[in-house]
């Protein structure tokens, strides 16, 4: 902040005159983030504490408890789903990755970089609700004739999926595609690497933050979904995002509910956690933050 | 390969993913201009499905609640997020990385935790859900998207103007408005309109809190949730997907004119 050289003692005095000066500005202007910061305290951290001590008590009695978190492995069935959920978003965030990787290297290529247009018509379905994106699957399925039965169900499920989460992996992909620095792929072609060689050497290893940031965006919400389930799937298809929306719907469930939202936010915090340690704070947010 | 060759390749690829991306939207469209109840049955043309849906009360009462809620909390969210950032941006240390952190919490989280919060701690604190905590929840969780589309002006700002004022005698709140927040405005809109599509588009956070308020996305989900949807919801669909991809088209072309090669969103 203060970046004066300190010449003689006056000088240093008047310097640091001026930096007590200006320290008492900077205090009152950071007091601006005031209102919102409390807010925050009482509508958004209040909030998960008391969701944490829901999680921890009897519905009937209200007194100290683990069973709620005793049901997610009794019988397994929740665990189950979890598994299930997490299966379906590795699925569903490899999928979108094989198809936005390539996308993201072709509209960032010289072939068609100057094209905004098209970039932009690849991103604009994401500010399109997913409900509607959901409901536009569902009519291509049945004209498809997907069936609601057995293993099919997942492939309808799986394509909803896919089909709106798809923008959130192109962006970040194509972000860090398009801002890299173009004299190093040619460097590496013009050391002797082949293209594929530079694509796997030297390419790849460049878009990880994007990379990150696209999974992170892809592969949580997935999990916490319950939408596409309702409207493409049935209960066999069920995300752990399915499970917690039950149990609120039912005024008895808060309790168990809780536990399991609270799994759920144990579960965000450590991808969170680890996308951070990857790229060591740098992820691509891209163009939508 | 010849170049040519290539860039073909390329071309077609690219070509081949904008129809799968836009192919559902179209048939959809397609969809809406004809009654017949079943999906994907086309049964003759006919504007039957518009006529009824304009006539849906639900629908019409549904539409001005989104409206009204995106608008105030947007409001409400470009007000304490230009704060916010004004204040987050002249912090240091761990006051800015806690700051972050509490601006983060909403954004990080998955929506459906984020609204059952919202739904325990309303009925601890004896809030009926309503009008009310529609536009406290849709407030906050737009809150930070308005502090990132504002802070980047403000790394933009020379950081003498503020000091001016106050050297010229204003006091610091006159000089926060009169100097610093007429240069934000670029920043403050964009965050307006961020703030107000993504509570148009929230139904998540909605359903857990909305009471007896319909918004559009709690209807959609209502009825689409239900097996044998009501075949309205195509003209209904197909009428939102058009207003906003002309809403975001406009908005990038006026934009690209403006600074060359930006998405506005």
């Amino acid at each position: 902040m203060n970046d004066s050289v300190n010449v003689t003692a006056v000088a240093d005095d008047g310097a640091r005159k001026k930096d007590v000066k200006r320290k008492m500005r900077g205090i009152k202007r950071s007091a601006f983030a005031f209102p919102y910061l409390a807010l925050s305290v009482i509508f958004v951290i209040v909030p998960l504490f008391i969701m944490l001590y829901y999680a921890f008590t009897d519905s009937v009695t209200g007194a100290f408890t683990f069973d709620n978190f005793k049901r997610f492995t009794d019988g397994w069935s929740a665990s189950l789903i979890l598994g299930k959920s997490l299966l379906a978003a590795l699925v569903t965030t490899v999928i979108c990755f094989l198809l936005a990787y390539p996308l993201a290297l072709a509209l960032s290529s010289t072939a068609l970089n100057k094209k905004f247009v098209l970039v932009m018509l690849f991103i604009l379905p994401m500010w399109i609700n997913s409900l509607l994106r959901t409901y536009a699957i569902k009519i291509v399925l049945s004209i498809l004739n997907v069936p609601e039965t057995g293993f099919a169900i997942w492939i309808r499920v799986i394509m909803g999926m896919v089909y709106d989460f798809f923008p959130f992996m192109l962006l970040p992909l194509y972000s860090v595609l398009s801002g890299m620095d173009r004299s190093l792929t040619e460097a590496s072609q013009d050391l002797g690497a082949s293209p594929v060689q530079t694509l796997f050497k030297v390419t790849l290893p460049l878009s990880v933050p994007g990379i990150v940031s696209g999974v992170l965006m892809v592969f949580m919400p997935t999990v916490s979904t319950f939408a596409i389930s309702d409207i493409l799937g049935n209960t066999d298809t069920y995300m752990f995002g399915n499970i917690i929306n039950q149990w609120f719907n039912s005024s008895s469930g808060w309790n168990i509910g809780s536990a399991y939202s609270f799994i759920l936010l144990i579960l965000i915090a450590v991808t969170v956690l680890i996308a951070n340690l990857i790229t060591k704070g740098k992820t691509e947010t891209g163009g939508i933050l | 390969m010849n170049k040519n060759v290539k860039t073909g390749v390329v071309w077609s690829f690219v070509a081949l993913m904008l129809v799968f991306m836009y192919l559902p939207i179209i048939i959809l469209i397609v969809f809406s201009f004809t009654d017949a109840r079943a999906l994907g049955v086309w049964s003759g043309f006919s504007v039957e499905l518009y006529v009824d849906l304009f006539n849906n009360a639900q629908v019409m009462t549904a539409l001005g609640n989104s409206l009204i809620l995106a608008f105030v909390a947007a409001m409400l969210a470009t007000l304490l997020g230009t704060a916010a950032a004004v204040g987050i941006f002249h912090m240091r240390k761990w006051k800015k990385h806690t700051a972050n952190f509490v601006a983060n919490i909403t954004m990080e989280n998955a929506e459906i935790v984020t609204g059952v919060a919202f739904m325990i701690f309303f009925l601890v604190v004896r809030l009926p859900n309503g009008w009310i905590t529609l536009i406290i929840a849709h407030t906050m969780i737009t809150v930070p998207y308005v502090i990132l589309s504002v802070m980047p002006r403000l790394s933009q700002l020379n950081p003498n103007l503020y000091e001016a004022g106050l050297d010229l005698g204003a006091s610091p709140m006159r000089s926060m408005f009169t100097v610093i927040v007429p240069q934000l405005i670029p920043g403050m809109i964009s965050g307006f309109i961020m703030a107000f599509t993504l509570s148009l588009d929230d139904f998540i956070v909605s359903k857990f809190i909305n009471g007896n308020v319909s918004t559009i996305p709690i209807y959609l989900y209502n009825a689409l949730a239900k097996k044998g949807v009501d075949p309205t919801l195509r003209a209904l669909s197909a009428v939102l997907f058009v207003a906003v991809l002309a809403v975001l088209i406009a908005m990038n072309i006026v934009s690209a004119k403006r600074r060359k090669k930006q998405l506005v969103l």
